[in-house]
């Protein structure tokens, strides 16, 4: 925020003398340091009146060399500057600043969080009755659908020559049934019933008079109940939300079927994915390039949509805007719309400054979400690492 | 504040405060209030009543009698014919029938047509008259929601019982369990009518001299000169002996201008026609601007499924009298011959295949026509009512012509400007507008009369002279000559008072035409109209007052109509003063249009703010009225959306975007056989090596509904007998399991698709054999290749899937 220039110097006037000087003698030439027009370009994304300028970020350590000025990225000066800073923080929501990285990075942390991260969703319905008017692979789309509340990282991935178990996978139970002449009933996320000891369906495969002392084979084989387990011995595995209505019976309709959740990551099917949405936006900067003083610091007040500007009393009865909350900014370009207002109001954005947000599904707290993320990219680079050497 | 009261008394505007107050009224509600009482299938709907009602008494009593020439006092004739419930014979017991029940059994929703027959019985030698009721002539296919369809006049819970959608328009037939439609055709016919004046007696003067070199100087040389050679040989299929010139007569009584009615001889009336389109054609000579434009929708008429299906049924009825005339003459035993009539099927027969296969083969007619009917398009709900309001040209497609394809101004409002299909029926192939009406045949006997009544002067009594002062206008009904009038507006308010009273059909127009100084009535069928309001010197009659008793239920559009509030034009009577707005209207305007938009059709009034658009976006949109239409976000990437293409975001995909499901039926038939054998159903192996492919079987031998299917699953195991041809000498016992072979039906859908059983239905078939109804249901979700539209004709295939 600071480094928001004033207005541009005239360095070139003195280019005019007559005395033939070598350019780096000049004085006011600043050594060692951009040029202020040229840090502006390398800093910031304008958002002109007819579309974003100067959108590509200046990656070449040596761009800047004929200026004294080095342009590569060093870690020390990286550990230095970058800074996080949370603005907002709820149940599911989360809100913060990511100052001095690159996009990619900022890029990298959003595509891990929505497809990268695992959850537990539900992947297999096995469906004993359903005579409601939803067919069962509806039926079965919508329940994968559902965020589960229970921590992932307590599971392991499911591979496709793995038996069910109580590590990698949860049962519910879902018996709704509609009784003749009530009412439609509607069926809530509620009513999925969560099964520590595992399926309670008999393999079809099984006789059912074959053993009658031992159990009968279920479509899991659990070695033990997950409610042992002290993660979840006060705490059951249910939905996240409890009023997602999954199906309308009307009156005689059933449904019973079990439902097996395992752990997946948003890669392969959007249902495990741990956040609703994660995004980012660059910081919008706004800079009035002159004083906007009465009647025009009113109109540009009225302008903006979000209101940006104040107008602050300046004293005998003048009024000057400033840019009050730009944060706000939707980058609308409302206020330089008319003609002629591009020379009065500058609206930027801080290319390594990102507002980033993350809405969490409800598997996990949004806080974690994110260093699981960062987690993962860590995994990946030191996978690289060791590749690489 | 004093100041403005004092600026606002001084610009007072007295003429302003006089003027009557024209409060736009909100007519939006009349719309959704006319589609409530008329539907969008209601000319369909109303042809085949008007055919079912009245039209088929016309023809049973046109043709009543069969007499026998061997003895002329042996007769058998029909009377009081009435179509029945839909029903069938099953096995000797009537059954009837419901339409959702002919779709899933693949029956024809037809119904019995009775007639009263009378006949000469001879009893001991005796001759005397009996009398048999309800004799079956054959059976009609029903329209759905006709008046004799068991559909009619229920609600929507009587419907779900039925199995049939509250929302289906219905206006079509199950012919062999499929849904069939007709079409409209558009008929061409300049209605050409009606002069003498010093100035064409130049143009007269060659076909005089003609007449004259020719030595036709009486009317019986006339009439021989007709008949001689030099004239067409059409004739020649009068036989026996006539006098000369009698059959120039009779063909100038029977055929020419059959409309004009010839009573005892009297011409005059013929005559005054044929002189009367003797002028208009040489007012056409002489003045371009007198030609009538063939393209003019007045000029066109819309047969409908009715008028089709009457034609279709007079030729089949006809033909059944013929041959039992035939009969007749063999055997003069009218007991037999009605004994014949029961046992006829052909007319059963006949309408069933020509509605199944839509080849129109009336050769009495002269009609060959193909693809009069089509599969009811149930892609969609609104592309279904696209389709039932679909008008087809008769004259064929292939024409390069673009006068008839070109829009016609006169189509405003009857036509939908944008609904029509690219291509080589472009332009041609037209859609109703929303608030159209197609008119079905009214009585044109008491409106005859009521014009005598108002004053109009019989041709009869009139001299030639007369006949053309321009002091009086000619009344012309329905092409035919009534007589003149010297007031033409007394007349002509006097007409609409009464039709807007309610005293003739409200579908009857009335015409003026100044410049042909003619006052044209039609009551026929055919014709296309419209709604609109009536304004009194500028001023909607419809107040707010009005609108508020419409939504509070008290009233409703029929009763709009018979307070005179809003009244039906056709194309002709348009060509009135009309405004759009309330707003617009000055004191010379007569009517108000009820909304703008109604100038749309069913498809094209989809289209968010159409006017918008490009115009031919709008006519691509109308021709993708089938399908789910989606709305989407747009944005470039790389090379995966040129040429349309549409780039999806897996992530919707996966949360259920443009999901869709696809039925399937599969049938499968336990035919009998003439060995008194029939196919066999068998239990399904549950071990072995078959076993994999039968799980999805029951313990019935059908496959179960919920069953995931796979490619090569048996749905049913089926066995045939061998020997299936009876051999002589032998007597029906249980084969032995060697006799029979496997007839297995087996899944034949595509790999990695992911189908389920969703229904399965037993029902026997006409040959009273099992047969096994399998739907199956494949849910698909979007892929590379499908195709996307949002609303406006802009679609596109997907060309990507991103992650």
């Amino acid at each position: 925020m600071g480094r928001a220039s004033d207005s541009d110097s005239d360095n070139m006037d003195s280019g005019e003398s007559i005395t033939k000087v070598s350019v780096w003698d000049l004085p006011d030439v600043p050594q060692g340091k951009l040029l202020s027009h040229l840090e502006l370009k390398r800093t910031r994304v304008f958002c002109a009146s007819l579309a974003p300028t100067n959108t590509e970020n200046v990656n070449y350590s040596g761009a800047y060399a004929s200026m004294g000025v080095d342009n590569s990225v060093r870690f020390e000066q990286f550990r230095n500057n970058f800074k996080v800073e949370i603005m907002r923080l709820e149940e599911d929501e989360l809100e913060f600043d990511m100052i001095g990285i690159d996009p990619s990075l900022a890029n990298a942390f959003r595509r891990i969080l929505i497809a990268e991260l695992p959850t537990m969703a539900i992947e297999k319905v096995l469906i004993a009755n359903n005579t409601s008017i939803i067919q069962d692979e509806v039926l079965a789309h919508r329940l994968g659908l559902i965020p589960i509340k229970v921590d992932p990282r307590l599971f392991e991935y499911m591979s496709e020559n793995d038996v069910p178990n109580e590590k990698n996978t949860i049962v519910f139970k879902l018996h709704a049934r509609c009784k003749k002449g009530s009412e439609r009933l509607r069926v809530l996320s509620n009513e999925l019933k969560w099964l520590p000891n595992g399926s309670e369906l008999i393999l079809a495969t099984e006789s059912p008079a074959s053993h009658s002392s031992t159990k009968p084979k279920t479509y899991t084989s659990f070695s033990s109940s997950q409610d042992t387990l002290p993660e979840f011995s006060n705490n059951p595995i249910a939905p996240k939300d409890a009023d997602i209505i999954i199906a309308k019976l009307g009156p005689g309709q059933e449904i019973e079927l079990e439902a097996h959740a395992v752990k997946g990551i948003g890669k392969t099917h959007a249902k495990w994915s741990p956040v609703a949405t994660a995004w980012y936006r660059m910081l919008p900067e706004v800079v009035l390039l002159r004083d906007i003083e009465d009647d025009e610091a009113e109109t540009l007040a009225k302008k903006c949509p979000v209101k940006v500007f104040d107008i602050e009393d300046i004293g005998k009865g003048k009024k000057r805007a400033t840019v009050a909350r730009p944060r706000a900014c939707t980058l609308c370009r409302e206020c330089i719309r008319e003609e002629g207002w591009d020379k009065n109001v500058a609206v930027r954005r801080v290319n390594d400054h990102f507002i980033f947000t993350i809405e969490s599904t409800g598997a996990l707290p949004p806080e974690v979400l994110f260093t699981e993320a960062v987690k993962i990219l860590e995994e990946k680079c030191e996978r690289v690492i060791t590749e690489l050497s | 504040m004093s100041d403005e009261t004092d600026s606002l008394s001084r610009g007072i505007d007295k003429q302003y405060l006089a003027s009557p107050i024209k409060n736009p009224v909100d007519k939006y509600q009349l719309i959704p209030e006319f589609l409530k009482v008329r539907g969008l299938v209601k000319q369909h709907l109303d042809s085949f009543n008007y055919f079912v009602k009245t039209e088929i008494n016309k023809i049973v009593r046109a043709n009543n009698e069969i007499r026998s020439t061997r003895d002329p006092s042996i007769y058998l004739r029909y009377r009081d014919v009435r179509i029945g419930e839909p029903s069938m014979i099953y096995d000797g017991v009537t059954e009837k029938l419901s339409p959702q029940k002919c779709r899933l059994s693949s029956l024809t929703y037809a119904a019995p047509i009775y007639v009263t027959v009378d006949y000469t019985s001879t009893m001991r030698g005796k001759k005397q008259e009996s009398t048999e009721k309800d004799v079956v002539i054959g059976r009609m296919p029903i329209m759905l929601r006709s008046c004799s369809c068991v559909l009619y006049g229920k609600d929507e819970e009587q419907l779900a019982k039925l199995g049939e959608c509250p929302l289906d328009p219905g206006g079509y037939f199950v012919v062999n369990g499929t849904e069939k439609a007709m079409g409209m055709e558009s008929d061409q016919e300049v209605v050409q009518m009606l002069g003498r004046d010093p100035r064409f007696s130049a143009l007269l003067l060659p076909s005089i001299e003609e007449c004259a070199n020719l030595k036709v100087y009486t009317q019986h040389q006339a009439l021989e000169f007709l008949e001689s050679d030099k004239m067409l040989n059409v004739f020649s299929y009068f036989s026996g002996p006539v006098e000369k010139g009698a059959r120039a007569l009779s063909i100038l009584r029977d055929i020419l201008l059959a409309n004009v009615p010839v009573h005892q001889h009297n011409f005059r009336k013929k005559c005054i026609y044929v002189a009367v389109m003797m002028r208009r054609m040489m007012e056409a000579i002489l003045n371009k601007d007198t030609m009538d434009d063939k393209d003019y929708v007045g000029n066109k008429r819309l047969e409908l499924s009715g008028q089709i299906l009457s034609l279709l049924f007079e030729d089949l009825f006809k033909t059944m009298n013929a041959e039992s005339k035939r009969e007749f003459d063999a055997s003069p035993s009218a007991r037999y011959i009605l004994y014949c009539i029961k046992k006829y099927n052909r007319i059963t027969s006949e309408l069933g295949r020509t509605l199944s296969t839509g080849n129109w083969d009336v050769k009495r007619f002269g009609m060959h026509k193909k693809g009069v009917t089509d599969v009811v398009a149930r892609l969609s709900y609104i592309g279904t009512l696209g389709n039932m309001t679909k008008i087809k040209p008769q004259f064929e497609k292939s024409r390069k012509v673009s006068g008839p394809r070109a829009l016609q101004p006169s189509q405003f409002g009857m036509l939908c400007p944008c609904d029509t299909p690219e291509g080589e029926a472009c332009g041609l192939v037209k859609n109703l507008a929303l608030m159209t009406h197609v008119t079905t045949d009214e009585d044109e006997r008491p409106i005859i009369s009521l014009c005598y009544y108002l004053g109009v002067e019989d041709l009869e009594l009139l001299s030639a002279e007369e006949l053309h002062v321009p002091s009086s206008y000619l009344i012309v009904l329905n092409g035919l000559m009534l007589g003149k009038h010297k007031s033409l507006q007394r007349f002509a308010n006097a007409m609409r008072k009464l039709r807007r009273a309610g005293k003739i059909g409200e579908f009857v127009s009335i015409f003026v035409n100044k410049k042909q100084r003619c006052v044209y009535i039609a009551s026929d069928g055919g014709r296309v109209c419209r709604p609109l309001v009536i304004a009194d010197k500028g001023v909607s009659r419809i107040k707010e007052l009005h609108m508020k008793e419409l939504r509070d239920g008290v009233c409703d559009f029929n009763s709009f109509l018979k307070d005179g509030l809003i009244e039906y034009l056709d194309v002709n009577e348009e060509n009135s003063l009309i405004a759009l707005y309330e707003k617009e209207a000055t004191p010379e305007t007569t009517h108000i249009e009820i909304e703008p938009f109604t100038i749309l059709g069913v498809c094209a009034s989809l289209i968010p703010y159409p006017h918008h658009n490009q115009s031919p976006r709008n006519t691509y949109q109308c021709a993708m009225g089938s399908g789910q239409n989606a709305t989407v976000a747009v944005m470039s990437y790389s090379g995966y959306d040129i040429e349309d293409a549409i780039v999806m975001n897996k992530s919707s995909l996966d949360r259920g975007f443009g999901r869709c499901i696809v039925m399937k039926k599969y049938t499968a038939i336990c035919q009998k056989y003439d060995s008194c054998t029939s196919d066999r159903i068998i239990k399904p192996q549950r071990q072995g090596y078959e076993a994999d492919r039968m799980q999805i079987l029951d313990d019935d031998e059908i496959a179960a509904p919920g069953e995931i299917i796979r490619r090569h699953d048996i749905y049913i195991n089926k066995e045939s007998p061998i020997v299936t041809r009876w051999i002589p000498g032998t007597s029906p016992t249980v084969l032995p399991d060697t006799a029979y072979k496997p007839s297995r039906q087996t899944y034949q859908g595509t790999e990695g698709e992911l189908a389920v059983v969703d229904r399965v239905a037993l029902h026997s078939d006409e040959n009273n054999n099992l047969s096994i109804k399998f739907m199956i249901r494949d849910t698909r979700r979007p892929e590379i290749g499908d195709k996307f539209s949002s609303r406006h004709g802009q679609k596109g295939v997907c060309g990507t899937i991103v992650q």
